[in-house]
Protein backbone atom coordinates (compact mmCIF):
# COMPACT_ATOMS: atom_id res chain seq x y z
CA UNK A 1 0.00 0.00 0.00
CA UNK A 2 2.80 2.58 1.14
CA UNK A 3 4.78 1.50 -2.38
CA UNK A 4 1.36 2.19 -4.35
CA UNK A 5 1.34 5.34 -2.73
CA UNK A 6 4.93 6.92 -3.44
CA UNK A 7 4.49 5.14 -6.90
CA UNK A 8 1.18 7.30 -7.45
CA UNK A 9 2.64 10.81 -5.60
CA UNK A 10 6.17 10.11 -8.12
CA UNK A 11 3.81 9.84 -11.04
CA UNK A 12 1.19 12.91 -9.39
CA UNK A 13 4.49 15.06 -9.00
CA UNK A 14 6.16 14.68 -12.49
CA UNK A 15 2.73 14.86 -14.17
CA UNK A 16 1.68 17.60 -12.77
CA UNK A 17 4.86 19.49 -13.03
CA UNK A 18 4.28 18.41 -16.45
CA UNK A 19 0.89 20.18 -17.32
CA UNK A 20 1.60 23.25 -15.46
CA UNK A 21 5.00 24.01 -17.54
CA UNK A 22 2.44 22.44 -20.42
CA UNK A 23 0.57 25.07 -19.51
CA UNK A 24 3.12 27.85 -18.98
CA UNK A 25 4.40 27.53 -22.71
CA UNK A 26 0.88 27.17 -24.34
CA UNK A 27 0.00 30.28 -22.67
CA UNK A 28 3.72 32.57 -23.44
CA UNK A 29 3.46 30.76 -27.01
CA UNK A 30 -0.05 32.93 -27.53
CA UNK A 31 1.32 36.19 -26.20
CA UNK A 32 5.06 35.86 -28.13
CA UNK A 33 3.24 34.45 -31.02
CA UNK A 34 5.37 36.08 -34.30
CA UNK A 35 3.53 37.17 -36.56
CA UNK A 36 4.67 35.26 -40.07
CA UNK A 37 4.16 36.62 -43.27
CA UNK A 38 1.22 34.65 -44.46
CA UNK A 39 2.61 35.15 -48.45
CA UNK A 40 6.29 33.86 -47.72
CA UNK A 41 4.21 30.16 -47.26
CA UNK A 42 2.49 30.81 -50.24
CA UNK A 43 5.51 31.28 -52.23
CA UNK A 44 6.83 28.66 -51.05
CA UNK A 45 4.08 26.48 -52.26
CA UNK A 46 4.58 27.93 -55.70
CA UNK A 47 8.52 27.85 -56.30
CA UNK A 48 9.47 24.53 -57.50
CA UNK A 49 11.57 23.54 -54.02
CA UNK A 50 14.50 22.35 -55.24
CA UNK A 51 16.80 24.33 -53.39
CA UNK A 52 19.25 25.19 -56.87
CA UNK A 53 20.60 28.11 -55.33
CA UNK A 54 20.43 30.31 -58.61
CA UNK A 55 18.41 33.01 -57.32
CA UNK A 56 21.45 34.07 -55.00
CA UNK A 57 19.61 33.34 -52.35
CA UNK A 58 20.32 29.88 -49.77
CA UNK A 59 16.78 27.70 -50.68
CA UNK A 60 13.60 28.53 -52.00
CA UNK A 61 12.35 29.66 -48.67
CA UNK A 62 14.67 32.19 -48.21
CA UNK A 63 14.17 33.63 -51.97
CA UNK A 64 10.10 34.04 -50.70
CA UNK A 65 11.33 35.97 -47.65
CA UNK A 66 13.67 38.15 -49.91
CA UNK A 67 10.30 37.92 -52.28
CA UNK A 68 8.23 39.76 -49.80
CA UNK A 69 10.64 42.12 -48.59
CA UNK A 70 10.90 43.51 -52.03
CA UNK A 71 14.55 42.69 -51.96
CA UNK A 72 14.79 40.97 -55.48
CA UNK A 73 13.08 40.29 -59.16
CA UNK A 74 10.64 37.55 -59.23
CA UNK A 75 12.00 37.02 -62.40
CA UNK A 76 15.32 34.85 -60.83
CA UNK A 77 13.84 31.15 -60.73
CA UNK A 78 14.98 29.46 -63.54
CA UNK A 79 13.66 25.98 -62.92
CA UNK A 80 10.28 27.39 -62.44
CA UNK A 81 10.84 30.11 -65.20
CA UNK A 82 7.52 32.31 -66.72
CA UNK A 83 5.17 30.11 -64.60
CA UNK A 84 6.80 30.45 -61.67
CA UNK A 85 7.81 34.23 -62.18
CA UNK A 86 3.74 34.68 -63.09
CA UNK A 87 2.85 32.87 -59.96
CA UNK A 88 5.02 35.02 -57.62
CA UNK A 89 3.48 38.11 -59.28
CA UNK A 90 0.05 36.90 -58.41
CA UNK A 91 1.18 36.20 -54.75
CA UNK A 92 2.62 39.41 -54.02
CA UNK A 93 -0.42 41.31 -56.25
CA UNK A 94 1.76 43.09 -58.97
CA UNK A 95 1.13 42.39 -62.32
CA UNK A 96 3.94 42.05 -64.63
CA UNK A 97 4.72 41.24 -68.30
CA UNK A 98 7.12 38.37 -68.18
CA UNK A 99 8.54 36.90 -71.52
CA UNK A 100 11.43 34.32 -70.22
CA UNK A 101 13.06 32.23 -72.74
CA UNK A 102 13.60 29.20 -71.25
CA UNK A 103 17.13 28.14 -71.28
CA UNK A 104 19.25 24.98 -71.17
CA UNK A 105 22.90 23.82 -70.85
CA UNK A 106 24.52 21.44 -73.18
CA UNK A 107 27.86 20.68 -73.95
CA UNK A 108 29.37 21.75 -77.12
CA UNK A 109 31.91 19.17 -77.91
CA UNK A 110 31.75 15.37 -79.38
CA UNK A 111 35.44 15.03 -79.33
CA UNK A 112 35.84 11.45 -78.47
CA UNK A 113 38.27 8.89 -78.57
CA UNK A 114 37.62 8.51 -81.74
CA UNK A 115 37.49 11.94 -83.06
CA UNK A 116 39.62 13.31 -81.20
CA UNK A 117 43.52 13.52 -79.98
CA UNK A 118 44.95 12.62 -76.66
CA UNK A 119 47.94 13.55 -75.63
CA UNK A 120 48.24 11.75 -72.25
CA UNK A 121 46.79 8.81 -70.57
CA UNK A 122 44.94 9.53 -68.01
CA UNK A 123 44.08 7.77 -64.90
CA UNK A 124 43.62 10.20 -61.67
CA UNK A 125 40.65 11.77 -59.81
CA UNK A 126 37.70 11.70 -62.18
CA UNK A 127 37.47 15.13 -61.45
CA UNK A 128 37.36 17.54 -64.66
CA UNK A 129 39.07 19.84 -62.76
CA UNK A 130 41.29 18.11 -61.07
CA UNK A 131 42.51 16.68 -64.90
CA UNK A 132 42.18 20.62 -65.83
CA UNK A 133 44.83 21.18 -63.86
CA UNK A 134 47.51 18.90 -65.43
CA UNK A 135 48.37 21.11 -68.69
CA UNK A 136 44.85 21.99 -69.11
CA UNK A 137 43.77 18.48 -70.06
CA UNK A 138 44.30 15.14 -71.53
CA UNK A 139 42.99 15.97 -74.98
CA UNK A 140 45.13 18.30 -77.74
CA UNK A 141 41.99 20.53 -77.73
CA UNK A 142 42.63 22.94 -74.74
CA UNK A 143 38.86 24.33 -75.49
CA UNK A 144 37.11 20.84 -75.36
CA UNK A 145 35.09 18.11 -72.89
CA UNK A 146 37.54 16.96 -70.81
CA UNK A 147 34.76 13.83 -69.85
CA UNK A 148 35.72 13.47 -66.17
CA UNK A 149 31.80 14.24 -65.64
CA UNK A 150 32.11 16.77 -63.09
CA UNK A 151 28.91 18.14 -64.57
CA UNK A 152 27.50 14.99 -63.75
CA UNK A 153 28.04 14.99 -60.32
CA UNK A 154 26.84 18.70 -59.27
CA UNK A 155 23.85 18.23 -61.81
CA UNK A 156 20.88 18.41 -59.20
CA UNK A 157 18.35 16.86 -61.51
CA UNK A 158 20.24 14.23 -62.78
CA UNK A 159 19.94 15.64 -66.45
CA UNK A 160 23.52 15.21 -67.63
CA UNK A 161 24.83 11.60 -68.38
CA UNK A 162 27.36 9.94 -70.44
CA UNK A 163 26.06 8.72 -73.86
CA UNK A 164 26.69 5.78 -76.35
CA UNK A 165 29.80 7.19 -76.88
CA UNK A 166 31.05 7.96 -73.52
CA UNK A 167 30.28 11.01 -74.41
CA UNK A 168 28.67 14.03 -71.72
CA UNK A 169 25.52 15.05 -72.94
CA UNK A 170 22.36 17.15 -71.34
CA UNK A 171 19.04 16.40 -71.25
CA UNK A 172 17.12 19.52 -72.16
CA UNK A 173 13.72 17.92 -71.05
CA UNK A 174 15.25 17.28 -67.72
CA UNK A 175 17.14 20.51 -67.34
CA UNK A 176 16.01 23.24 -64.81
CA UNK A 177 18.35 25.40 -66.11
CA UNK A 178 20.17 26.01 -62.73
CA UNK A 179 23.76 26.76 -64.26
CA UNK A 180 25.66 24.75 -61.70
CA UNK A 181 27.15 22.53 -64.80
CA UNK A 182 28.12 25.85 -66.50
CA UNK A 183 29.98 27.04 -62.95
CA UNK A 184 31.83 23.72 -62.36
CA UNK A 185 33.40 23.13 -66.10
CA UNK A 186 36.81 24.37 -66.21
CA UNK A 187 36.66 24.55 -69.87
CA UNK A 188 33.41 26.45 -70.11
CA UNK A 189 32.45 23.94 -72.76
CA UNK A 190 28.56 24.02 -71.41
CA UNK A 191 27.07 27.02 -72.71
CA UNK A 192 23.56 28.03 -71.81
CA UNK A 193 21.20 27.77 -75.21
CA UNK A 194 17.65 28.34 -75.73
CA UNK A 195 15.49 25.19 -75.14
CA UNK A 196 13.61 25.25 -78.60
CA UNK A 197 16.92 25.40 -80.33
CA UNK A 198 16.72 23.11 -83.14
CA UNK A 199 20.98 23.05 -83.69
CA UNK A 200 23.83 23.95 -81.78
CA UNK A 201 27.65 23.88 -83.11
CA UNK A 202 29.15 21.34 -81.36
CA UNK A 203 32.36 23.14 -80.69
CA UNK A 204 34.34 25.18 -78.45
CA UNK A 205 37.66 25.99 -80.27
CA UNK A 206 38.77 29.08 -81.13
CA UNK A 207 42.14 27.56 -83.07
CA UNK A 208 42.31 28.22 -87.16
CA UNK A 209 41.13 26.05 -89.15
CA UNK A 210 43.91 23.78 -89.80
CA UNK A 211 45.29 23.44 -85.88
CA UNK A 212 41.58 22.08 -85.47
CA UNK A 213 41.99 19.50 -87.75
CA UNK A 214 45.05 18.06 -86.83
CA UNK A 215 43.44 17.33 -82.81
CA UNK A 216 39.80 16.59 -83.89
CA UNK A 217 37.59 15.95 -86.60
CA UNK A 218 34.56 17.06 -85.66
CA UNK A 219 35.68 20.64 -84.73
CA UNK A 220 34.46 23.64 -86.05
CA UNK A 221 37.05 24.79 -88.31
CA UNK A 222 35.62 29.08 -89.15
CA UNK A 223 35.00 27.75 -93.02
CA UNK A 224 31.94 29.81 -92.90
CA UNK A 225 30.20 27.43 -95.30
CA UNK A 226 27.02 27.37 -92.38
CA UNK A 227 26.34 31.11 -92.93
CA UNK A 228 27.12 31.13 -96.87
CA UNK A 229 24.33 28.56 -96.91
CA UNK A 230 21.75 29.31 -94.46
CA UNK A 231 21.98 33.10 -94.66
CA UNK A 232 18.78 33.42 -92.08
CA UNK A 233 20.05 31.00 -89.91
CA UNK A 234 22.02 33.44 -87.40
CA UNK A 235 25.66 31.84 -88.06
CA UNK A 236 28.04 34.25 -86.65
CA UNK A 237 31.70 33.16 -86.84
CA UNK A 238 34.04 35.01 -85.32
CA UNK A 239 37.49 33.68 -83.83
CA UNK A 240 37.39 30.49 -86.05
CA UNK A 241 34.20 29.26 -84.23
CA UNK A 242 30.61 29.20 -85.48
CA UNK A 243 28.33 30.60 -82.94
CA UNK A 244 24.74 30.81 -83.59
CA UNK A 245 22.76 33.56 -82.85
CA UNK A 246 19.14 32.39 -81.64
CA UNK A 247 16.93 35.28 -81.90
CA UNK A 248 17.17 34.88 -86.08
CA UNK A 249 14.68 32.42 -86.80
CA UNK A 250 15.55 31.07 -89.97
CA UNK A 251 16.63 27.70 -91.81
CA UNK A 252 19.56 25.75 -90.56
CA UNK A 253 19.03 22.54 -92.27
CA UNK A 254 21.23 23.31 -95.34
CA UNK A 255 24.09 24.44 -92.72
CA UNK A 256 23.89 21.16 -91.00
CA UNK A 257 23.93 19.19 -93.81
CA UNK A 258 26.79 21.16 -95.44
CA UNK A 259 29.02 21.42 -92.59
CA UNK A 260 32.14 19.70 -93.18
CA UNK A 261 33.47 18.40 -90.32
CA UNK A 262 29.34 17.03 -89.41
CA UNK A 263 29.59 19.78 -85.94
CA UNK A 264 26.20 21.31 -85.82
CA UNK A 265 24.35 18.80 -84.74
CA UNK A 266 20.22 18.63 -83.36
CA UNK A 267 19.63 19.58 -80.03
CA UNK A 268 17.74 16.14 -79.07
CA UNK A 269 17.14 15.56 -75.79
CA UNK A 270 19.33 12.08 -76.41
CA UNK A 271 21.99 11.60 -78.47
CA UNK A 272 21.95 8.73 -79.45
CA UNK B 1 28.50 39.09 1.21
CA UNK B 2 31.57 36.98 1.33
CA UNK B 3 30.18 33.95 0.35
CA UNK B 4 28.27 35.18 -2.80
CA UNK B 5 32.03 37.02 -4.18
CA UNK B 6 33.34 33.18 -3.55
CA UNK B 7 30.50 31.56 -5.03
CA UNK B 8 31.10 33.85 -8.17
CA UNK B 9 34.49 33.48 -8.59
CA UNK B 10 34.05 29.91 -8.10
CA UNK B 11 31.94 29.13 -11.05
CA UNK B 12 33.45 31.57 -13.27
CA UNK B 13 37.43 31.33 -12.98
CA UNK B 14 38.13 28.06 -10.47
CA UNK B 15 35.51 25.70 -11.62
CA UNK B 16 34.92 27.38 -15.23
CA UNK B 17 31.73 24.90 -16.35
CA UNK B 18 33.90 24.62 -19.39
CA UNK B 19 37.35 24.90 -19.38
CA UNK B 20 37.65 22.94 -16.37
CA UNK B 21 34.74 20.58 -15.61
CA UNK B 22 34.43 20.46 -19.71
CA UNK B 23 30.58 20.17 -19.80
CA UNK B 24 28.45 21.99 -22.19
CA UNK B 25 31.32 21.32 -24.86
CA UNK B 26 28.69 20.75 -28.06
CA UNK B 27 27.87 24.91 -28.51
CA UNK B 28 30.86 25.46 -26.90
CA UNK B 29 32.54 24.69 -30.40
CA UNK B 30 29.30 24.78 -32.29
CA UNK B 31 28.88 28.86 -32.25
CA UNK B 32 32.16 29.69 -31.23
CA UNK B 33 33.11 30.68 -34.62
CA UNK B 34 31.64 34.17 -34.87
CA UNK B 35 32.05 36.47 -31.84
CA UNK B 36 28.43 38.33 -32.22
CA UNK B 37 26.61 34.77 -31.81
CA UNK B 38 29.11 33.87 -29.41
CA UNK B 39 28.12 36.56 -27.24
CA UNK B 40 24.45 36.04 -27.61
CA UNK B 41 24.76 32.19 -27.05
CA UNK B 42 26.56 33.20 -24.11
CA UNK B 43 23.36 35.18 -22.37
CA UNK B 44 21.05 32.84 -23.63
CA UNK B 45 22.91 30.27 -21.61
CA UNK B 46 23.58 32.98 -18.16
CA UNK B 47 19.20 33.31 -18.42
CA UNK B 48 19.05 29.64 -19.32
CA UNK B 49 21.23 28.90 -16.14
CA UNK B 50 20.41 31.33 -13.71
CA UNK B 51 16.64 30.57 -14.22
CA UNK B 52 17.14 26.69 -14.14
CA UNK B 53 18.85 27.20 -10.65
CA UNK B 54 16.34 29.16 -9.25
CA UNK B 55 13.15 26.97 -10.23
CA UNK B 56 15.01 23.39 -9.86
CA UNK B 57 15.72 25.11 -6.10
CA UNK B 58 12.20 25.82 -5.87
CA UNK B 59 11.05 22.42 -7.05
CA UNK B 60 13.94 20.62 -5.36
CA UNK B 61 13.07 22.01 -1.83
CA UNK B 62 9.20 22.73 -1.81
CA UNK B 63 8.30 19.87 -3.90
CA UNK B 64 10.87 17.04 -4.35
CA UNK B 65 12.33 17.06 -0.80
CA UNK B 66 9.22 17.14 1.71
CA UNK B 67 7.37 14.29 -0.01
CA UNK B 68 11.01 12.08 -0.11
CA UNK B 69 11.13 12.33 -4.13
CA UNK B 70 14.65 13.15 -3.91
CA UNK B 71 15.06 10.30 -6.59
CA UNK B 72 13.28 11.99 -9.24
CA UNK B 73 15.49 15.43 -9.37
CA UNK B 74 17.24 14.40 -12.54
CA UNK B 75 13.71 14.12 -14.16
CA UNK B 76 11.88 16.91 -13.06
CA UNK B 77 15.72 18.99 -13.44
CA UNK B 78 15.20 18.07 -16.86
CA UNK B 79 11.66 19.08 -17.83
CA UNK B 80 12.10 22.38 -16.15
CA UNK B 81 14.89 23.11 -17.96
CA UNK B 82 13.49 21.99 -21.28
CA UNK B 83 10.68 24.28 -20.60
CA UNK B 84 13.25 27.05 -19.78
CA UNK B 85 14.45 26.82 -22.92
CA UNK B 86 11.25 26.65 -25.28
CA UNK B 87 10.74 29.81 -23.36
CA UNK B 88 13.52 31.55 -23.88
CA UNK B 89 13.55 30.68 -27.53
CA UNK B 90 10.18 32.06 -27.98
CA UNK B 91 11.62 35.48 -26.29
CA UNK B 92 14.41 35.75 -28.34
CA UNK B 93 12.31 35.23 -31.61
CA UNK B 94 10.10 37.74 -30.81
CA UNK B 95 12.75 40.23 -29.43
CA UNK B 96 15.89 39.53 -31.62
CA UNK B 97 15.12 37.25 -35.33
CA UNK B 98 18.51 37.66 -36.50
CA UNK B 99 20.26 36.72 -32.91
CA UNK B 100 17.73 33.64 -33.03
CA UNK B 101 18.89 33.04 -37.02
CA UNK B 102 22.50 33.32 -35.96
CA UNK B 103 22.01 30.85 -32.96
CA UNK B 104 20.06 28.14 -35.16
CA UNK B 105 20.15 24.71 -33.67
CA UNK B 106 22.17 25.51 -31.03
CA UNK B 107 19.25 27.54 -29.15
CA UNK B 108 17.19 24.35 -28.53
CA UNK B 109 20.32 22.45 -28.11
CA UNK B 110 20.51 24.46 -24.58
CA UNK B 111 18.39 22.14 -23.42
CA UNK B 112 21.03 19.39 -23.32
CA UNK B 113 23.48 21.32 -22.75
CA UNK B 114 25.15 19.56 -19.47
CA UNK B 115 26.46 22.97 -17.90
CA UNK B 116 22.69 23.93 -16.93
CA UNK B 117 22.25 20.05 -15.69
CA UNK B 118 25.25 20.54 -13.91
CA UNK B 119 24.67 23.50 -12.11
CA UNK B 120 21.26 22.38 -11.10
CA UNK B 121 22.58 19.20 -9.46
CA UNK B 122 25.53 20.81 -8.02
CA UNK B 123 22.83 23.29 -6.08
CA UNK B 124 21.38 20.24 -4.22
CA UNK B 125 24.70 18.64 -3.87
CA UNK B 126 26.41 21.60 -2.19
CA UNK B 127 22.81 22.40 -0.46
CA UNK B 128 22.93 25.59 -1.43
CA UNK B 129 20.20 28.35 -0.37
CA UNK B 130 17.74 30.10 -2.78
CA UNK B 131 20.28 33.26 -3.54
CA UNK B 132 23.21 31.20 -3.55
CA UNK B 133 21.92 28.95 -5.97
CA UNK B 134 20.70 31.54 -8.41
CA UNK B 135 24.06 33.28 -7.99
CA UNK B 136 26.05 29.99 -8.86
CA UNK B 137 23.62 29.78 -12.12
CA UNK B 138 24.77 33.10 -12.81
CA UNK B 139 28.40 33.02 -12.52
CA UNK B 140 27.91 29.75 -14.01
CA UNK B 141 26.77 31.25 -16.99
CA UNK B 142 29.22 34.25 -17.18
CA UNK B 143 31.87 31.32 -16.90
CA UNK B 144 30.43 30.22 -19.94
CA UNK B 145 30.22 33.30 -21.59
CA UNK B 146 33.82 34.27 -20.75
CA UNK B 147 35.06 30.96 -22.33
CA UNK B 148 32.83 31.04 -25.43
CA UNK B 149 34.07 34.77 -25.98
CA UNK B 150 37.61 34.23 -25.62
CA UNK B 151 37.17 31.31 -27.88
CA UNK B 152 35.13 32.87 -30.47
CA UNK B 153 38.01 35.94 -30.59
CA UNK B 154 40.52 33.94 -31.12
CA UNK B 155 39.11 32.07 -33.73
CA UNK B 156 38.15 34.69 -35.39
CA UNK B 157 41.79 35.41 -35.78
CA UNK B 158 42.17 32.02 -37.19
CA UNK B 159 40.32 33.09 -40.19
CA UNK B 160 43.20 35.00 -41.20
CA UNK B 161 46.09 33.15 -39.98
CA UNK B 162 47.73 30.57 -41.57
CA UNK B 163 47.63 27.24 -40.02
CA UNK B 164 48.72 23.77 -41.63
CA UNK B 165 45.96 22.10 -43.61
CA UNK B 166 45.16 18.97 -41.35
CA UNK B 167 45.13 21.55 -38.10
CA UNK B 168 42.51 24.03 -39.99
CA UNK B 169 38.87 23.66 -38.83
CA UNK B 170 37.55 21.56 -35.64
CA UNK B 171 41.14 20.47 -34.85
CA UNK B 172 43.48 23.83 -34.24
CA UNK B 173 39.75 24.61 -32.36
CA UNK B 174 39.91 21.18 -29.95
CA UNK B 175 43.19 22.39 -29.41
CA UNK B 176 43.47 26.03 -28.37
CA UNK B 177 40.27 25.31 -26.29
CA UNK B 178 42.99 22.29 -24.37
CA UNK B 179 45.71 25.20 -24.12
CA UNK B 180 43.10 27.53 -22.71
CA UNK B 181 41.36 24.58 -19.91
CA UNK B 182 45.53 24.71 -18.65
CA UNK B 183 45.29 28.37 -18.48
CA UNK B 184 42.59 28.04 -16.36
CA UNK B 185 44.49 25.44 -14.18
CA UNK B 186 46.17 28.31 -12.75
CA UNK B 187 42.75 29.39 -10.87
CA UNK B 188 42.63 27.14 -7.80
CA UNK B 189 40.78 27.01 -4.29
CA UNK B 190 44.71 28.21 -2.94
CA UNK B 191 44.20 31.86 -4.88
CA UNK B 192 40.73 32.20 -3.94
CA UNK B 193 41.71 31.51 0.00
CA UNK B 194 44.80 34.39 -0.37
CA UNK B 195 42.61 36.57 -2.23
CA UNK B 196 39.74 36.23 0.56
CA UNK B 197 41.80 35.52 3.05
Amino acid sequence: MELLVNLLQAVGTVGGLGIAFGVILAVSSKLLAVEKDERVERLENVLPGLNCGICGYAGCASYAEALTQNETEFTKCAPGGEKAAKAIAEVLGVSIDVNMVKKVAQVHCRGGKTTAQYVFDYQGVKDCNALFAMHGGNKACPYGCLGQGSCIAVCPVNAISYDADGLVWVDKEKCISCEKCVSVCPTHVIKMIPYDADVLVACNSIDKGPVVKKYCSVGCIGCKICSKQSPEGGFVVDNFLAVIDYSQKGDREAAMEKCPSHCIIRNKSQIN
Amino acid sequence: MMTFIGIMLTYIFIENFILTKFLGLCPFIGVSKKVDSAVGMGFAVIFVMSMASLVTWMVFHWLLEPNGLEFLQTVTFILVIATLVQLVEMIIQKISPPLYKALGIYLPLITTNCAVMGIALINVQKNYGIIESLFSGMAGGIGFLLAIFLMSSIREKFETEWIPKPFRGMPIAFITAGLMALAFMAFDKALLNNLLG
